[in-house]
């Protein structure tokens, strides 16, 4: 089991914009909207790089900022583990659209928006960190793999590492071949020892594939579809601030098992 | 400081060739396999590398739901060097729980994505056959259908960030070795042709319309490369042979997104911090295979981060002059590159060099040579300023 203490926690998502807003209707305290999410604005980058910046960096810059807000520590001193299934979808439809056309031209900033790292890249020029970033896919599963891949970094670098994995839905025709109905990014900050204002120590770590931990019940299905919203039973636990355990699914043999113990105040 | 990891197997499919040795063998030679493009019916007067045979792949029986030309090229490149064999052993040594897959893409199966645009209805929807997108356009379907054929349970992700994605899964690897996640560790990267990066790279100005010539003072672009190629990484053993991972170091540039820090900066980042881990000093490497791709901008920034920490001594080529620019599959075709020279003691020169580039201060290699190597950089970048150097040794 890799050890690690989660120092900020940010959401972006319908009905949960925030992790301030969100935490008590994820606790169970206060009761569940569906709104619609409003357009993220990712106030870090200069204006020229936030025109440029795609809709997926914005959603994940919104839950990653957010994430910043609690930990005391500034984006140029964390490593970063993006995590994403789909990418950005708008993107592959506008490039395969001109594709397909007699023309074929691809717009370059679209095509540069095209690399699966592009928030990854943004978020580095927002906050100037010059650390490592990875971006991971594992379809369904990409929270868990992208978990699994920031608290190794944090155990093994012994360094700060913020994971932000986020999925968008694609735009029609894709739609038909994938379809995640809502928007949803979350940012989880770590660090590979105890701080001031840690929220939870976390043991992560592999095991057999078992029943996995239920969405907490107010989740609508159209949320349950986005594969980074697969975080939210992990979520739930981290905002009633209890000692608990969450498995996720992560391959067809194997689960991730995440205990989390309660820290400070 | 990192344990040095052994490397036990290796597999490569790339435009050289199938296989290490025929691989070696047209590096040796200087054998000019990029060629004209003609990939499909795209019409962008640029040089391309290919990979022999991939037309008449075709995936069936279990897997076939996978069956697209990037995984085609997958299963290609597994079946190479006997590393399907070398991973059997592994499996029955450590259980198959106990290996894990960590592939790099950057653009997986899009081509069936591409192709199906072409067949819409009117309404705009897509016609049958419908695409299978978990398992053709979805980076992770390289790294699934890795697993899967190779029988491994172990942890496993898609790596994705651009041109230094394979490069990137070494470090991915080395730290889930370090923490116990698993006893070995199959690294690899997979990229195949397809419309989407050769329209896009042609977007940016950055295709060559001649075969690329990185480091020449007229280079003017890449040409795009296909690959597949893979490794299994294990802690030392007492029969792991002599190839050795020492270090690897990673950086963000936070410059651009599609053009390198001008001063290298975030370039030499990645060097210094694999020197540090491997404990190495600048002087005890004895050769760079450069990320070299041709651009005018990429080699220049290169040049500069070398200087910076090797100064201008260290023998630099780049072997994209070779191979193409295989993307995702750069980091780990390079790596295989790299291992190659190390253990023939041959420093590949840059032979498609017409006039040096004069600015181009560190100590290119224009004429292939043979020469003992102790220890090689091999580097990548990529766009979103992603970079990764690794560190290449042999068993002292």
């Amino acid at each position: 089991m890799m050890q690690i203490w989660i120092i900020g926690i940010g959401i972006a998502g319908p009905g949960l914009d925030g992790w301030a807003a969100a935490r008590p209707i994820l606790a169970g305290e206060n009761e569940y909207r569906l709104t619609p999410l409003a357009p993220a604005v990712p106030h870090l980058l200069s204006a020229a790089e936030r025109r440029r910046c795609s809709q997926s960096g914005r959603l994940a810059m919104a839950a990653a900022q957010d994430a910043l807000l609690g930990g005391n520590i500034q984006g140029d001193a964390i490593a970063t583990v993006f995590a994403s299934s789909d990418g950005d979808g708008a993107i592959t439809q506008e490039i395969c659209e001109s594709l397909a056309g007699a023309a074929r031209d691809v717009s370059p900033t679209s095509f540069h928006n095209s690399v699966y790292n592009a928030p990854a890249g943004y978020w580095s020029i927002a906050t100037r960190s010059q650390l490592s970033s990875t971006s991971v896919c594992a379809y369904d599963a990409s929270f868990a793999a992208g978990l699994l891949e920031a608290a190794t970094y944090a155990t093994v670098e012994q360094a700060p590492v913020m994971l932000v994995a986020s999925d968008l839905p694609f735009p029609p025709p894709l739609h038909d071949i994938r379809p995640v109905a809502e928007s949803f990014a979350v940012a989880i900050l770590m660090a590979p020892e105890n701080r001031p204002g840690a929220l939870m120590r976390c043991e992560i770590g592999l095991a057999p594939h078992q029943r996995v931990t239920a969405f907490p019940d107010a989740i609508p299905a159209g949320l349950r579809s986005n594969p980074a919203a697969r975080s939210l039973p992990l979520l739930a636990v981290l905002a009633r601030r209890c000692d608990d355990s969450v498995r996720l699914d992560y391959t067809d043999e194997t689960d991730l098992v995440v205990h989390c113990r309660p820290q400070g105040t | 400081m990192m344990a040095p990891l052994a490397i036990t197997a290796m597999a490569t499919a790339n435009p050289l060739g199938l296989g290490l040795a025929a691989t070696w063998h047209a590096l040796r030679a200087e054998r000019q396999v990029l060629q004209p493009n003609d990939f499909e019916d795209a019409g962008i007067n640029t040089w391309i590398g290919r990979v022999a045979d991939l037309d008449h792949e075709r995936i069936t029986g279990e897997l076939a739901d996978f069956d697209c030309r990037n995984n085609r090229l997958a299963l290609l490149g597994l079946r190479q060097d006997g590393f399907e064999q070398a991973v059997a052993a592994a499996r029955a040594r450590y259980g198959p729980d106990r290996i894990g897959v960590l592939i790099g893409t950057t653009t997986s199966g899009i081509l069936e994505t591409e192709l199906a645009y072409r067949r819409r209805t009117p309404a705009g929807g897509f016609l049958p056959p419908a695409v299978r997108y978990r398992h053709t356009q979805n980076l992770f379907s390289v790294s699934d259908v890795v697993r899967r054929q190779l029988r491994l349970t172990g942890p496993v992700a898609s790596i994705s960030t651009a041109c230094s994605s394979s490069a990137k899964v070494f470090a991915s690897a080395s730290r889930w070795l370090a923490a116990g996640l698993c006893d070995a560790v199959v690294v690899g990267g997979v990229d195949s042709l397809c419309f989407m990066t050769l329209y896009g790279f042609a977007s940016l100005g950055l295709l060559s319309d001649r075969p690329c010539r990185p480091c020449d003072v007229n280079r003017d672009g890449l040409s795009i490369g296909e690959a597949a190629g893979f490794m299994l990484l294990e802690r030392k053993g007492p029969d792991d042979g002599a190839l050795r991972l020492l270090g690897y170091g990673e950086s963000s540039d936070a410059h651009h997104m599609s053009t390198p820090h001008p001063e290298g900066r975030g370039a030499a980042l990645a060097m210094a911090r694999a020197l540090d881990r491997a404990e190495l000093k600048p002087i005890d490497i004895d050769y760079i295979n450069l990320h070299g791709t041709g651009t005018p901008a990429n080699d220049l920034a290169e040049d500069c981060a070398i200087r910076q920490i090797f100064g201008v001594n260290t023998p630099c080529s780049s072997t994209k002059e070779r191979t193409g620019h295989t993307l995702g599959a750069a980091g780990i075709t390079e790596a295989m590159v790299s291992l190659l020279c190390l253990r023939q003691d041959f420093i590949p020169g840059m032979v498609r060099i017409e006039r040096p580039d004069p600015q181009l201060q560190s100590h290119m290699v224009l004429r292939s040579e043979f020469r003992p190597l102790r220890a090689v950089v091999s580097n990548s970048f990529g766009f979103g300023g992603s970079n990764c150097s690794l560190i290449f040794g042999k068993r002292p």
